[in-house]
């Protein structure tokens, strides 16, 4: 279900070096003094794979990303990225090793242009970045990375305005061309259509569809119907703890699930 | 057009007004320093009157107390003053805001706290007395040319520093930390660096200061040079790196006109600094660039941005 046409996951099974899953998560917990914000979460996550992390505020979804990305390390278990023990490495090395990601408050650079934003998205992973005298602006493989980023995240040519300067649909649209121009191979998305207007959520929707398949995407999303359109595999925790996980359907039927996430929502909406 | 107007300067001015655009120099070099971590890395700097200062105890006591080399004793100070901010950097980056001010402040504090007690070394509060320019430089012409000459590319290359892809990193990490974190850089070890450029700059400027103070004490190193070099950062414009020029020259012919009728430099110092952050806090240049963007967007397209 997760990476696409059969002659793919067969060449993902002659790759025996290579496992099939991306990421690992065993018992993991986050605790704030005595609040256990992510409590004994255990999930893997397929490579190419599409997979909603559902649950009500305060269920934990961004913490759990925050342990993923190593902002807030995790105070109990163990996460693997590729095979590799990452459970104890800074965010940037995280990010070095090909996850990254965009953030539920809009985190951009607003007194820098859109080129400038593209152009520290992308060189984060390389020696560029300590170049003391070098030249600023893009360089022209940069600057090929950049549009093509921009294009799938569908943000127009505004390379040279103000970040501070773009409305909020259009700052999103930036958050997530930021996290695919390095090339990620783990894409985290935290609440991507957070405020945005019923049209341009579809445009998110869109967005989200035609990113290319061999990146594996976890997203946090409140609207059910987007979500459940958009992923092959839904995880659900309720207060830091796992709930429940299926295909799209199961979780539209699971009745816990419709208790203590979908009923709730749909009796606020 | 700046340069050329800066090299006629000797002939038109009297030796006084030289040596005054010659202090005004040095200051600008300090005042960038700091700029290139309060303007461009967000990170306000009140220690570095004392790499500053630091850098001028070494030249003179290697050069006047120890009998050595002058231009042996400023590389020296160089060194030092880099090493100090190195230690500096160390303790400084993983803070920010008012922790960051408060730190560094400490830490001017503990150095100004040495050279004031370290009597057998420093001299105490009589300070050190340097042996006084090499001849060829003696002269206050002379003197401001190879001063200029000196400052000159230094501006060049903090101005290269703070527009390379590395002086981008230092903008990104004022604006969002996180977000750089996620993106894979390694914050520590760019503010780390940044801090450590910028106590080098600091240093010369502090070795520039020895050739024309020719003596150096506490007050060298004390909290009010800090203050009044961030002070000059802050008037030219904070994160315009050149205005720390406008800002040097403002505040030390302030000082000049000030002590001719009241010894309390200190307290218009202060009043100084409230009054700009009150009604200029972007600076001089700060100021004339938004009148300028605003000018530009309102007679042309904005996709044309200078900036």
């Amino acid at each position: 279900m997760a990476a696409g046409s059969p002659a793919a996951m067969f060449c993902q099974l002659m790759r025996k070096r290579v496992p099939d899953t991306i990421l690992k998560l065993d018992h993991v917990g986050v605790s704030f003094d005595a609040l256990k914000a992510v409590d004994d979460v255990t999930l893997r996550v397929r490579r190419g794979e599409r997979r909603a992390i559902i649950g009500p505020n305060g269920a934990g979804k961004t913490t759990l990303f925050n342990a993923i990305t190593g902002v807030v390390p995790p105070t109990s278990g163990r996460v693997e990225f590729d095979g590799r023990d990452i459970t104890r490495m800074p965010p940037h090395r995280r990010a070095a090793c090909g996850i990254s990601r965009t953030f539920q408050i809009t985190n951009l650079f607003p007194s820098l242009t859109v080129e400038q934003n593209m152009q520290l998205a992308l060189c984060g992973l390389t020696p560029r970045k300590f170049s003391l005298l070098g030249s600023g602006g893009l360089t022209d493989t940069e600057r090929d990375q950049a549009d093509r980023a921009l294009a799938l995240s569908r943000l127009g040519p505004r390379a040279r305005s103000l970040v501070s300067e773009l409305s909020y649909g259009e700052q999103r649209q930036l958050e997530m061309a930021m996290a695919l121009a390095p090339g990620p191979r783990l894409l985290l998305l935290d609440e991507p259509a957070a405020g945005l207007s019923p049209a341009e959520r579809v445009i998110v929707a869109d967005v989200i569809r035609s990113l290319p398949a061999e990146i594996t995407i976890v997203l946090i999303e409140h609207d059910m119907d987007l979500v459940l359109s958009l992923v092959d595999w839904v995880t659900c925790l309720n207060n830091g703890r796992f709930l429940a996980e299926g295909a799209p359907a199961e979780i539209r039927g699971n009745a816990e699930i419709q208790d203590v996430y979908l009923g709730k929502a749909h009796r606020h909406a | 057009m700046v340069l050329l107007a800066l090299a006629v300067l000797p002939a038109v001015l009297p030796s006084y007004q030289v040596s005054v655009v010659t202090q005004v120099l040095i200051f600008s070099v300090l005042a960038m320093s700091i700029d290139i971590l309060a303007g461009f890395a967000g990170r306000t700097s009140l220690g570095h009157g004392a790499i500053f200062g630091v850098s001028s105890y070494v030249a003179i006591y290697w050069s006047s107390t120890l009998g050595g080399d002058i231009w042996i004793g400023i590389a020296l100070g160089i060194l030092a003053a880099t090493a100090l901010a190195g230690v500096f950097a160390a303790l400084a980056i993983r803070t920010s805001g008012v922790y960051f001010l408060l730190l560094t402040l400490a830490l001017g504090m503990i150095v100004w706290g040495v050279c004031l007690r370290w009597t057998a070394v420093t001299g105490g509060e009589n300070g050190l007395r340097g042996v006084g320019r090499p001849a060829f430089i003696a002269d206050h012409a002379s003197f401001y040319y190879a001063v200029l000459i000196i400052v000159a590319p230094l501006t060049w290359l903090m101005w290269r520093l703070v527009h390379s892809p590395f002086g981008l990193t230092l903008r990104g990490i004022r604006d969002s930390e996180s977000r750089m974190r996620s993106l894979g850089y390694n914050v520590p070890l760019h503010l780390f660096v940044a801090f450590v450029l910028s106590g080098f700059f600091a240093g010369v400027a502090g070795g520039l200061y020895v050739l024309f103070n020719n003596f150096v004490s506490p007050s060298t190193v004390q909290l009010s040079q800090s203050v009044s070099a961030l002070l000059m950062a802050i008037t030219g414009g904070v994160g315009t790196l050149l205005g720390s020029f406008v800002g040097a020259a403002a505040i030390i012919v302030l000082e000049n006109a000030v002590s001719a009728y009241t010894a309390r430099w200190p307290s218009v110092l202060g009043i100084a600094f409230v009054l700009i952050m009150i009604f200029a806090p972007e600076g001089v240049v700060g100021r004339a660039r938004l009148l300028l963007a605003r000018r530009r967007s309102r007679s042309s397209k904005p996709d044309h941005s200078g900036g």
